[in-house]
């Protein structure tokens, strides 16, 4: 193992110890901010610099097997044995820069937009905590270790989400997140048990390695344990129908939903299927699975967000779909195009909502100035911001480029990889071009929608109020800086993974083959002509070009009302705002009938009538029967009692056994 | 003396011999001496943990002294993997349930200190005889103290939930008695030896097969109450909310896991065949089953906090349940695991509740909300053994769902494919809980001025963090050593899979 690898370990410990420092220092109640600035941000630098030598060691010292390095016994039971292991492969370092780097800019951003925050210290160790846990889940050798940092991110995006507790909504945004989290999780849980029931081991080497052995291609023991792992990453990448978490997540401060619920956290499940790439190629109605889930998934949220007038809930549904997205990547067997989409989408999405955290912040201290209680996250009251916030609205408008999928810029490139492979196994089956068609009509609606956010809230006349104008102001450095550094990877970001069409191609794809090509004996063999690819290439552009043009000529920004003065929306547009109603739905069907059965059958009727009555009713009647016998008996001597025990015993052993006395 | 020969007497007579202490004293020393009488008594357990020998299965550190020699009555004490944490679970307990009354208890101090000291005996004795007389004896012994801690010192409802208590417990182990008594006989008229020896009696006892599904039965309802296993846990809940803290922490931690520990120790190496049957492991599965699930639900449901964690009791112990009837390697080790941290971390809850009723005098979860403001560090506490009691990994209580799950899996499938949504429950009630009293708005003004932790109260709580996060992160050491006494007692079990079916016997 080259030795840089082995400081794998000290990317989690800095963040680790930034957690504890400054979740002493926000338990203690201690003033100290600018040592938690420098504890949170310095530990994600160092945590970065060690990934860049982990990187480097393993592209110095290119190996076919995965660098493990154990720390210790974990779980050991008979012939379970768990250890906890890191694993360093391609896949691992890749994820590991990208989760450190983006990390570290997210943190940068918020010393300026928490700045003021009475609860800054617990929000950097909440935040350092939620690297800690996202490393562990990159990190881990084994399907009980990612599982770890699995639910630990989780805790995180809980905790973050309900970060400003006193809200109620807030913080049932958090616990709810929990919840569906955690029913993504039985499902990781019922696949680690039926792993290890086939194979024996829960490590991803000798699972992966005894795989082809264990299970028969497409059988149901295969397909059982990877629709099982779906299940939890359904839950933890919020696809339907476990998706209504995120956009309530939105609850948490901007620079959380950026990173956890953008760039990070909600990207584990499709790390997760990449990770896990052969178990799924073996399973081709599971992999479909994934694919169509996460291409309905994908022109699901783009419709909702088509009509959203909270910037950031646009953005969440966004993300939502875009996931979806690197589903239908992974599912159709391209995983590194998965993998790169993942990565462009985590530079360009953190960048939207670091965007939109820098206007949130600017109209919230404009709102606060002249003490309005104005919704500042509400589209309708923006408008024309570009005046003011000209380094927000440029960056802005990269980042709307980049997810759009302008040629040149990177999710141009990372779309347009997945849409071709999708659309490269249509000759097996017609579902595939099916998928590929979705794929291109949520294209269109990113396009419409991102234009429509750009619109409303940088271009057009302001809708803030008069008085407010005076206080608007771009956002310092501390915040524009990331924005600035995200932003060049937003446009260049394609570059590490570009089409076979183009010169200098595929760098991303060849460097993820050791990982990928565990599963390339189970996918068929995908090619498409160089002609073909220039024609969908040319059609994404032309979709692309038409979303943006749409929104361009049908918006009408001018004739927009401040939220307050708004119209109530009705028909469609009513039903999109209200996001199709499926959380009244859940709430409905679901949630209200199991507290309802819980309270009114289970406890008050099963528990305290049935049982009780007949248990409590019966001991009251035997106490007082007992009482009665005392009262007959009572002698005062408690040698009379022994006596009386003993004899009763005895009677009964009689009865029972004929014991002859 | 080599410690081998006598800790184990000396861990049973210690607290009685300062029982007396405590009565004789002057009153306010009684929870000085009780606290240092517990630290003692901890201390002097602690080297167990490195004279135990993890490769043996057997008992080790036996004492066998003859006693009423007349009727085959030895006192008989060992200790295996399985009662050895048991033991250290008691003896790390009871200091912090002392430490934790200093406040609370202002009444008749020196009885309830003495009685406290008579119950670590007790519950000591328990996990500990060898002997199924001894073991009864001292089964009886720990339920008086108990009833007395609740029936005195108890809540409003206290006599009520006291001789609900004491009747339930009751019931069961005279049907236990009985049982013990049958085996006695038969297995000394067969082989002329009358003795209550364990292991006499367990290399014997076929003898008793023809009567062994009542027989075992007769075990089942005493240890089924104890757990409790769904229908029978209605008890838990009035005596866990009317027991004073220390009460409750005992109740939980220590005293369900004499159900447990029953059957591990006695009913599964006495009866495999009747433990394996399909109509009873089925019937037993479900019941488990049905408590984690039902007692989630009802968790949910409930306005006061302590109703909640005893509610969540039920669900905690129908995981253990699961576990000892898939009877694997793992199932047991997870098992065992979650009697420990079940203690840990429910023992933590109820001192947490204490320590919010000695502050507010209620424990209506609604009373609360807002905390987290007020008292972060109590809140931060709070939240920590929230998260262990849901099971999240890295703490103690994911290690031993995770065991007891994946060890079942491959016995109980569907069993398991239910109980794991378990899990999703356990995060509704809990999270719930959680949010009602430490986030939301801090709207009632009572709250205001509470004060945050003492040093005394962070005394209390810290060791029990300390082990939820050791367990969770480091389980190796605790594995390793229950790990041949649980082989062993999986091959008991599953080695004696006869193929002929055991008879339900018939009367004469």
């Amino acid at each position: 193992m080259p030795a840089t690898v082995g400081w794998v370990w000290l990317v989690l410990l800095f963040p680790l110890a930034g957690f504890l420092a400054n979740g002493a220092i926000s338990v203690l109640r201690l003033d100290a901010k600018r040592a938690v600035t420098t504890i949170g941000v310095g530990a994600l630098v160092l945590s970065f610099l060690v990934a860049v030598a982990v990187m480097a060691g393993l592209a110095g010292a290119p190996a076919d097997a995965p660098y493990v390095l154990s720390l210790w016994q974990w779980m050991p039971a008979g012939r379970l044995e768990i250890e906890l292991a890191l694993q360093v492969d391609q896949l691992s370092a890749m994820m590991l820069l990208v989760v450190t780097g983006v990390s570290m800019v997210i943190h940068v951003f918020s010393v300026g937009y928490m700045g003021e925050d009475p609860g800054y210290a617990r929000y950097f160790s909440y935040l350092n905590l939620f690297v800690f846990f996202m490393l562990v889940l990159v990190l881990g050798a084994n399907f009980p270790v990612m599982f770890v940092g699995w639910e630990g991110v989780g805790l995180c995006s809980y905790l973050l989400i309900g970060f400003w507790f006193e809200n109620e909504a807030f913080a049932n945004a958090g616990k709810k997140a929990f919840i569906m989290n955690r029913i993504g999780d039985v499902g990781f849980l019922l696949a680690m048990f039926m792993i290890f029931q086939a194979v024996g081991t829960l490590s991803f080497i000798e699972v992966f390695e005894y795989a082809p052995r264990a299970f028969a291609i497409g059988g149901t023991a295969i397909t059982l344990i990877t629709l099982a792992l779906f299940v939890g990453a359904i839950g933890k990448s919020a696809q339907i129908p476990l998706y209504t978490w995120l956009p309530d997540a939105m609850a948490g401060p901007t620079p959380v939903s950026a990173l956890i619920h953008a760039a990070t956290m909600v990207t584990a499940g499709v790390y997760m299927v990449a990770r896990a790439n052969v178990l799924f190629a073996m399973a081709p109605i599971s992999s479909f699975t994934v694919a169509a889930v996460g291409a309905i998934t994908a022109l699901f949220a783009a419709t909702v967000a088509l009509k959203q007038w909270d910037i950031k809930k646009v953005l969440a549904y966004s993300t939502v779909s875009q996931l979806g997205y690197m589903f239908m990547g992974v599912g159709v067997g391209a995983y590194a195009a998965g993998i790169f989409h993942l990565t462009t989408h985590a530079f360009f999405k953190a960048l939207l909502f670091l965007g939109a955290g820098s206007v949130i912040h600017a109209l919230h201290h404009a709102y606060h100035h002249t003490h309005s209680s104005e919704e500042a996250q509400d589209m309708r009251n923006m408008g024309g911001l570009r005046k003011w916030m000209p380094l927000t609205a440029t960056f802005m408008w990269i980042a709307t480029l980049a997810i759009v999928g302008v040629p040149g810029f990177s999710g141009f490139f990372s779309k347009d990889e997945i849409l071709a492979a999708t659309f490269a196994r249509g000759h097996e089956a017609a579902a595939f071009y099916v998928l590929w068609a979705v794929g291109v009509v949520t294209a269109l609606l990113t396009a419409f929608y991102m234009t429509r956010l750009m619109i409303y809230t940088f271009h057009g006349p302001n809708r803030s109020g008069e008085k407010e104008q005076q206080h608007l102001h771009e956002s310092p450095w501390v915040m524009t800086g990331p924005l600035l550094v995200l932003a060049v990877l937003a446009i260049v970001g394609g570059l590490i993974n570009l089409p076979a069409v183009l010169p200098g191609s595929g760098w991303l794809h060849h460097w993820l083959e050791p990982v990928t090509e565990l599963s390339a004996a189970y996918l068929p063999e995908v090619h498409l002509s160089h002609s073909t690819e220039w024609v969908l290439l040319g059609f994404a552009t032309l979709v692309a070009a038409l979303g943006i043009i749409g929104a361009w000529r049908l918006l009408k920004p001018a004739a927009l009302k401040p939220a307050r003065e708004a119209p109530e929306e009705t028909g469609i547009q009513k039903v999109l705002l209200n996001k199709w109603y499926v959380d009244e739905i859940y709430d409905t069907l679901i949630v209200r009938p199991i507290m309802w059965v819980s309270e009114n059958v289970l406890w008050k009727v099963i528990d305290k009538g049935i049982i009780d009555g007949f248990g409590a009713n019966g001991s009251a009647n035997l106490a007082r029967a007992m009482g009665w016998l005392g009262s007959r008996l009572q002698t005062g001597y408690l040698g009379t009692y022994v006596f009386l025990f003993v004899l009763g015993a005895l009677i009964l052993l009689r009865v029972v056994t004929g014991w002859e006395l | 003396m080599n410690y081998e020969a006598w800790v184990l007497e000396a861990l049973l007579a210690f607290p009685l011999v300062t029982a007396i202490a405590v009565l004789l004293r002057p009153v306010r020393e009684a929870k000085w001496i009780a606290l240092f009488a517990t630290l003692i008594e901890f201390l002097i357990s602690v080297p167990l943990w490195w004279e135990f020998d993890p490769t043996v299965a057997l008992m080790q550190f036996q004492v066998a002294r003859p006693w009423i020699a007349g009727w085959g009555v030895w006192f008989r004490l060992g200790l295996d993997g399985i009662s050895l944490f048991m033991v250290l679970l008691t003896t790390f307990t009871m200091p912090l349930a002392v430490l934790s009354s200093f406040n609370y208890i202002r009444e008749k101090e020196r009885a309830y200190y003495a009685l406290l000291l008579v119950l670590t005996t007790g519950m000591l004795g328990v996990f500990l005889a060898l002997d199924l007389f001894v073991f009864y004896m001292f089964w009886e012994l720990m339920l008086i103290p108990m009833y007395f801690l609740i029936g005195v010192w108890g809540g409003p409802r206290r006599l009520y939930a006291a001789i609900k208590f004491f009747l339930f417990t009751f019931v069961g182990s005279l049907l236990m008695l009985v049982a013990i008594l049958t085996i006695y006989y038969y297995v000394g008229r067969a082989t002329g030896t009358y003795s209550f020896d364990y292991y006499h009696l367990l290399s014997n006892i076929q003898v008793t097969d023809r009567w062994a599904f009542w027989l075992f039965g007769a075990f089942f309802l005493a240890f089924a109450i104890k757990v409790p296993l769904f229908p029978f846990h209605t008890w838990l809940p009035d005596a866990h909310v009317e027991a004073p803290t220390a009460g409750s922490v005992i109740l939980a931690g220590i005293l369900l896991k004499m159900g447990c520990y029953g059957f591990l120790r006695f009913a599964l190496p006495f009866y495999p065949n009747v433990v394996l049957d399909p109509m009873v492991a089925t019937v037993v599965v479900v019941l488990a089953v049905i408590g984690i699930i039902y007692g989630g639900l009802v968790a949910m449901v409930q306005p006061d906090f302590k109703k909640l964690v005893a509610y969540s009791s039920v669900a905690h112990l129908g995981f253990v349940m699961l576990g000892i009837w898939a009877a694997t390697v793992q199932s047991l080790e997870g098992a065992i695991i979650i009697m420990i941290s079940h203690g840990i971390s429910t023992g933590a809850l109820f001192f947490l509740a204490g320590m919010l009723y000695e502050r507010r005098h209620t424990r209506e979860i609604a009373a609360f909300g807002g905390l987290a403001k007020v008292v972060p560090l109590l809140a931060a506490v709070l939240t920590i053994v929230v998260l262990s009691s849901v099971g999240l990994p890295g703490t103690n209580g994911f290690i031993g769902e995770f065991l007891v799950l994946i060890g079942s899996f491959g016995i109980y499938p569907w069993a398991v494919v239910v109980a794991a949504t378990g899990v999703v429950v356990a995060a509704m009630y809990m999270l719930r809980a959680l949010q009602r009293i430490i986030y939301n708005k801090l709207d009632n003004p009572e709250n205001e001025g509470m004060l945050d932790l003492s040093r005394r109260e962070l005394a209390v709580l810290l060791p029990l963090i300390a082990l939820i996060f050791w367990i969770g992160v480091y389980p190796a050491p605790f594995l390793r050593r229950i790990e041949a006494s649980t082989s062993m007692l999986v091959e008991q079990v599953r080695g004696a899979q006869a193929p002929a079916p055991f008879e339900t016997g018939g009367r004469r």
